[in-house]
């Protein structure tokens, strides 16, 4: 950390933090998010929902114990969401270059070199914080020295093409074939549905879908606001009318509820934690969650054959829908989780049991 | 965007049928079971009380919160044992009860309860965790079977019953390995052995707290994890939060110094033990809370679960203050049947209590030992506990915490860096054979250029820990080079403030400041940073992280940070109550009551109540008992900070001990309004030369004195005076710090052994007088005229440190004239002091001839205990008169009762190895009971069956030392002999029975090599009491005596080591069977 560099974070509306930076040193824009959880930086730093996005971490002490290795498994990369950083840059309150875990390869800081991505800290990102939670999410600029760069609003792009794969590509050798539609899916998707018995194949978020054969449809998670996703939506529409199951998550439950016919809408500052309570409906079930959005169901716009299945117990949000006579459900939330609690891991199951039913 | 409307939701799911509860708690303060257990026992009955359920506690200990009115509708004085728990039930008839929020003590009377049927045939159920969930987490067979059943590894282990069976598990097991008690507390007789020879040495002594030992394979070095776990009765379940040890496996957690959250484990090591966490607490089937430890492979994610506590206990008390998440209130509410989801997060007041704490801060948790009060004790630590308390502290680096911890420790350091006389001869193995001073070690091997890697390597500290504190250590380097603050960069002193420094080590490195010159330096320092806009920020604990909007009081300053959380109203409508911090031998929980209780005044006015206080293990820290609670730093500096922000109408500083009282006179240089009693007058009374010419102006006498800096100046003082003396050395090398010499020969021992003596160190000598009575006036005093006041008086002779003495209240065995005489004086000091606020003063009498010891211009350890005995609270009036408003006085006095108060006191003795069980000049009890009864015999039986001695069987032994003891005893005795007991004695005592006309058995000293001797009896468990009274007053006494007192306490037999207490006890025991002793709650003592 001998180069400590003026760095600062500006906000939409004028506020300046000045920091120091452990980064890549360049000026970049995006928007401003932050996240409560206490662990799993590489995880997060990895997955693509966080596309165009400065992160702000809230817990202060980052980097302790490094980034680990590039090693993959079913050619999925064992310790990343997926394969490259996503995040526009990280402002975090207090930061280790001498981390320590067997399992570490390099600190943050060199990896966030290597990846081109500025990252500040010494910031107060309390006080960063309230004024998101306050004023809304709203678009910032990191800016190195006095490089100055316009405002950039990721949101009015559509980022889903810009993490979702090129190409169909397989996973796994298991019993049950999954179409996999890619918005932007965290890796640990994909192991799970391997895990039970699946072949996923993954496709791009606007591939043709009604030419293939599966056995369940999942859609994933992924940036951005769910409308800029037409394709995927009708794509989604068309599928209902098959009577095979369906699960999505993230923007694959807010993209299966427009596809019903229900409307979206932008939270003021998102859930990005690793302690949202839900309720499953009509239940005393309830469960913490990881989660990751911006955008949200409108509950009362959900057609006549639709309800919704979790509920967030902090600000009755909608956490996922489901078909009242068809197979299909999805939920708001991380079930896949890493980072973050592996609390709501069956609905893994609940889908593949669902799968092997309807194969029958 | 409307959102759904929750059908399900803030149904009303307590079980209605409850009406009744009985709340155990955890008796007296003592090393593993402290203060935490009247936080949690608060909380519960706070819960209850809010559900309308009417609440029964059962606790001997007169000191605690929750013992006070308006806590619990019914308050029993009473040890918490199966015999006294039994009567209050069939007298209550209630129809549930809490086991969980009493400790150990509570969860094992319950399990006794539960076993003997006594529950069943009252129809009491036990809510909460069912009793069958608890018993399967006690006993470590069953355990290790439980959890094998859902695939969780735990340390492999072996039960045993015998000594041969230890020897050869730990053969199968191979050596290293760990021998663990089940059913005990904090870690009693527990121990590492690396050999056979150890092992038979540590088990034998380990069968005499428990029937079952497990010999577990030793996995020192690994990481330890715990996480705080709940669960509701629908199979709800959230982790509250995680913690890592900074000392590796091997170390007692208690013993250790713990960050929360943890800070080395990546989101796999994280979750993946909180998943197992999760798992186990739904197979075992907790309703409520619970804590399981884990050991983690620092290589590796193989894991091993060590324990599962369920109930609350240090570290849900910890955790509870960590987050603010309130543990045992949601654990208490639980137990009536809600689920996680009906209950509400109690600091947003808007999300459910179902969540999981984010915390935007580090917490850094520090024990507090005190083995130096003690002779002869091992200062190593490791398996088993000898912390006697604890501190929390809060920052936004792991430096600014350590540093913050560090001080708050209160024993004279200033961080970790920057401390005097800190070398340590053999670095290498302080750090592989850890000590109290292990964090020092670090600093002084850094200094001695000792790489991270060797560190780490000595001590398995993990490396990121190491990090972080060369972090401080290189900063001082770097501070160290510039000599004025102006040239110093201003970056490095902001740096060095986000790291933790003190305005103290600022000077100290930068103004290289020496002790007379530090107190300019450090205001200098003060001014300096000031005007450059280098200060503290305060920021709100949330729970949340910011996430949702908070109206929490519960705060902490921070130097990384650029704004505060909150706003200031100088409206002159605050006022400030300092706390008591780490609790400690000679300061607990009765000064949080003086606290709570100065709050609650407070509150009561009209006032805002502002605390600062950081001990983790008090109710004064529970964020709802003061519109704001500072959790940070009782130095000057901290406690300057927050008056310049808050700008109260005034500071108390005489309910917290010694530590706020330190600050009287630094705190009024700066101008700051103390309420109450000048800090001008303070000084005067503690002020050794200002008081004494005080009191020879009144003439009001004082065992004679005087500071000497020669040691033939102390002999001609004793040429004076005559021996015994008492000696206070103002530099203590080791040992005890107070000592009382009887000959020459003494004295240059003591001198040699334990102090220096100079011009730069002088030595406090007085007169000491034998056989005198003990006897404490607590006051409170308006303007200079005694308001109120309570006398009471020591069952032991002085010489017994007052903190360590049997107190009665009102007085039984005082003249009439003394109490008369007492009053006088006590009026003379108030005026001559023009005292407003609360005081103590201890006397000496003897044939009505009165002495002043020590003057306390503040309130005492005994406030609590008069207040509750008298019912008059002395905290609260005292707190109005230094508010100044009308008060009236009260007119009970101690004539008006018709019961009596008896207090003694709580050893730790069987937890501190080696140490001698002896009482002294200086105090070594770690807690207090306060029962009340018909008369003394009632009273002090009661009390001292809370402490735990129970009423002997059949066999007792004596060795009654000098012969005026044995006078002492005599009659006793005689008693003894009548009621049936048999007597044993040593040689010199046996024949002194015998002569009066006693049987009794003879046994030879532990060192003769002949039968029958006493070590054969008290190891072979023939003996039911023990009393032993030490030859003389040094702490230096022959072995065998010694040897008798520790293997009394090692084989865990009740013994009395003073003369006049033994006579008390078993006076009582002879005139009282235990059935006579009454079932009286305290309010029906009128």
């Amino acid at each position: 950390m001998s180069q400590l560099t003026p760095i600062k974070l500006i906000l939409e509306d004028g506020t300046e933090f000045i920091g120091k930076s452990f980064g890549y040193n360049k000026s970049i824009s995006g928007e401003v998010v932050f996240n409560t959880a206490m662990t799993g930086y590489p995880e997060s730093l990895t997955d693509p929902s966080y596309k165009g996005q400065i992160l702000v971490l809230t817990y202060p002490l980052i980097g302790n114990y490094g980034v680990p290795n590039n090693d993959k498994e079913n050619d999925l990369h064992k310790f990343y969401e997926s394969y490259a950083l996503h995040i526009s840059g990280l402002v975090i309150s207090d930061y280790t270059e001498d981390y320590s875990h067997w399992n570490a390869d390099k600190s943050l800081g060199q990896w966030l070199k290597e990846f081109e991505i500025p990252g500040i800290f010494g910031i107060d990102t309390r006080a960063l914080t309230k004024i998101l939670r306050e004023k809304g999410t709203m678009l910032g600029k990191i800016i190195y020295k006095d490089e100055d760069i316009p405002l950039y609003d990721p949101n009015k792009v559509n980022l889903v093409d810009q993490v979702s794969i090129s190409e169909k590509k397989i996973y796994g050798n298991g019993k049950y074939k999954i179409l996999l539609i890619d918005c932007g899916v965290k890796n640990n998707i994909i192991r799970n549905l391997i895990k039970r018995d699946a072949t996923v194949i993954q496709v791009p978020w606007n591939w043709d879908i009604s030419k293939e054969k599966y056995d369940g449809l999942f859609i994933s998670n992924g940036p951005g606001d769910p409308k800029q996703c037409s394709v995927t939506i009708n794509n989604l529409s068309d599928a209902y009318k098959k009577d095979i199951p369906i699960y999505g998550i993230c923007l694959g439950n807010q993209l299966m509820a427009l596809a019903a016919g229900a409307d979206t809408y932008k939270l003021k500052y998102g859930h990005r934690s690793h302690n949202q309570p839900v309720i499953q409906v009509g239940t005393n079930n309830a469960y913490i969650t990881s989660q990751n959005h911006g955008y949200a169901i409108d509950n009362e716009t959900l057609p006549a054959e639709w309800e919704p299945l979790f509920i967030n117990l902090n600000d009755d949000t909608n956490e996922g829908v489901k078909h009242k006579s068809k197979p299909y459900f999805s939920s708001q939330f991380h079930p896949e989780a890493s980072s973050g609690p592996t609390d709501t891991e069956f609905l893994f199951n609940h889908f593949m049991d669902t799968v092997k039913q309807y194969k029958k | 965007m409307s959102p759904i409307k929750k059908i399900n939701l803030h149904r009303d799911n307590m079980d209605k049928s409850i009406k009744k509860v009985i709340v155990l708690g955890s008796g007296a303060l003592k090393i593993g079971e402290a203060g935490e257990f009247d936080y949690s026992g608060s909380q519960a009955l706070k819960a209850l009380r809010e559900e309308g359920v009417k609440t029964v506690l059962i606790n001997p200990n007169i000191a605690t919160v929750q013992t006070s009115e308006g806590i619990a509708d019914k308050i029993y004085f009473l040890p918490v044992t199966t015999y006294f728990v039994k009567r209050v039930i069939e007298k209550e008839k209630p129809d549930g009860i809490l086991l969980s929020f009493g400790g150990q003590t509570a969860l094992n009377c319950g399990i006794d309860l539960f076993k003997e049927g006594i529950l069943e045939k009252n129809n009491v159920r036990v809510l909460g965790t069912p009793i069958q969930a608890i018993i399967n987490t006690e006993d470590r067979d069953i355990f290790v079977k439980k959890l094998h059943e859902i695939n969780i590894s735990t340390i492999e282990s072996i039960a045993v019953t015998t000594v041969e069976d230890a020897v050869l598990a730990a053969e199968k097991l191979n050596y290293p390995i760990i021998i663990r008690a089940a059913y005990t507390l904090g870690g009693q007789g527990s121990g590492f052995c690396n050999n056979e020879k150890e092992l038979r040495k540590l088990a034998g002594k380990a069968f005499s707290y428990s029937k079952q030992l497990l010999i577990e394979k030793s996995l020192k070095g690994w990481k330890e994890v715990e996480y705080e776990v709940v669960r509701d009765q629908y199979n709800n379940c959230i982790t509250v939060c995680n913690m890592e040890n900074f000392d590796p496996l091997g170390i007692h957690t208690g013993e250790s110094i713990v960050v929360a959250p943890s800070q080395t484990l990546t989101n796999t090591e994280y979750h993946k033990l909180r998943e197992l966490a999760i798992k186990i607490i739904r197979h075992i089937g907790i309703v409520g809370e619970c804590n399981i430890q884990y050991a983690l492979d620092p290589f590796s994610e193989d894991y091993r679960v060590i324990e599962v506590n369920a109930r609350l206990s240090r570290s849900s008390a910890l955790a509870s203050k960590a987050t603010g998440y309130p543990l045992a209130f949601v654990a208490a509410k639980l137990a009536l049947g809600y689920g996680l989801h009906e209950l509400k997060n109690s600091i947003t007041k808007t999300t459910p209590a179902f969540f999981e704490p984010a915390l935007d801060y580090i917490v850094c948790k520090i024990p507090r030992w005190d083995l130096n009060k003690f002779s002869g004790v091992s200062k190593q630590i490791g398996s088993s506990m000898k912390s006697v308390g604890e501190v929390m502290s809060i920052g936004r680096t792991f430096e600014e915490a350590i540093q913050k911890g560090l001080r708050m420790i209160g024993q004279g350091m200033h961080g970790f860096v920057g401390n005097r006389d800190l070398e340590f001869e053999n670095i290498e193995k302080e750090l592989n054979e850890p000590t109290d001073m292990r964090i020092f070690v670090i600093a002084d091997a850094f200094e001695k250029n000792y790489s991270i890697e060797k560190i780490h390597e000595l001590t398995k500290i993990d490396p990121w820990f190491l990090h972080k504190l060369k972090n401080i250590f290189e900063l001082k380097n770097e501070l160290s080079k510039y000599n004025t603050l102006e040239e110093t960069p201003g970056g490095k002193i902001l740096r060095a403030k986000e790291f933790g420094f003190s305005d103290f080590q600022l000077a100290r490195f930068i103004l290289k400041d020496v002790n007379e010159h530090i107190e300019e330096g450090l205001l200098e320092v003060r001014e300096f940073r000031k005007k450059h806009n280098i200060i503290p920020y305060v920021k709100q604990i949330d729970t949340l992280a910011a996430e949702f909007p908070a109206k929490t009081n519960y705060l902490y300053l921070t130097y990384c940070g650029n704004s505060h959380d909150i706003e200031f109203q100088h409206d002159n409508k605050s006022v400030i109550v300092l706390g008591s911090g780490a609790y400690r031998i000679g300061s607990s929980v009765e000064f949080d009551w003086c606290s709570v209780n100065a709050l609650n005044t407070v509150n009561q006015q009209g006032y805002r109540s502002i605390m600062i206080n950081y001990n983790p293990e008090t109710v004064s820290t529970d964020y709802d008992m003061c519109d704001r609670l500072y959790f940070d730093e009782l130095s000057f500096e901290r406690v300057m900070d927050i008056i310049e922000l808050e700008l109260p109408k005034g500071v108390i500083i005489s309910m917290g001990g010694q530590i706020p009282n330190n600050l009287a006179m630094r705190l009024f240089n700066q101008n700051v309004n103390i309420l109450g009693t000048s800090p001008l007058s303070i000084d005067n009374a503690e002020n050794r030369h200002k008081f004494s010419m005080l009191c020879d102006e009144l003439k009001i006498d004082q065992p004679r004195w005087k500071e000497l800096t020669s040691i033939n100046e102390i002999y001609k003082f004793v040429e004076d005076v005559g021996f015994p003396v008492l000696v206070r050395p103002s530099y203590v090398l080791s040992g005890a710090a107070m000592n009382v010499v009887s000959n020459r020969d003494e004295m240059e021992h003591f001198l040699n052994l334990a102090t220096n003596v100079s011009k730069q160190y002088p030595v406090v000598v007085s007169e000491f007088i034998e056989q005198a009575k003990e006897i404490e006036i607590d006051a409170v005093a308006r303007d200079g005229e005694l308001f109120t006041y309570a006398i009471s008086e020591h069952v032991e002779f002085a010489g017994v440190h007052s903190g360590d003495a049997t107190m009665t209240f009102p007085p039984q065995k005082i003249y009439f004239e003394t109490v008369r005489r007492i009053k006088k004086i006590s009026r003379e000091i108030a005026r001559a002091l023009n005292i407003s606020g609360p005081f103590n003063m201890q006397f000496l009498a003897k044939d009505n001839d009165i002495k002043v010891i020590e003057c306390n211009l503040r309130a005492s350890r005994s406030f609590p205990f008069v207040s509750k005995v008298l019912k008059v609270n002395l905290i609260d009036i005292a707190t109005k008169i230094m508010l100044n408003v009308p008060v009236e006085k009260p007119h009970k006095s101690i004539f008006d009762l018709d019961y009596i108060g008896v207090k003694a006191p709580q050893f730790s003795f069987s937890r501190l190895q080696k140490a001698d069980p002896i009482l002294g000049v200086d105090m070594s009890s770690t807690g207090e009971v306060g029962c009340i009864g018909e008369n003394f015999y009632e009273a002090i039986l009661k009390s001292m069956l809370s402490v735990g001695y129970s009423i002997p069987k059949k066999n007792i032994l004596l060795s009654t030392g000098p012969m005026r003891s044995k006078v002492e005893l005599v009659n006793s005795c005689r008693l003894l002999a009548e009621k049936g007991y048999n007597l044993f004695a040593t040689k010199g005592t046996a024949k002194f029975l015998e002569m009066n006309g006693m049987n009794v058995t003879m046994l030879h000293w532990p060192d003769e090599d002949e039968k029958p001797n006493t070590l054969d009896y008290l190891k072979n468990g023939l003996i039911d009491l023990v009393v032993n009274i030490p030859k003389d007053l040094s702490s230096k006494e022959l072995s065998n005596d010694y040897t008798i007192r520790r293997s009394s306490v090692d084989f865990n037999i009740p013994l009395i080591t003073n003369a006049r207490l033994a006579s008390a006890f078993l006076t009582a025991v002879c005139k009282l069977r235990i059935d006579e002793i009454a079932i009286k709650s305290w309010d029906e003592y009128k």
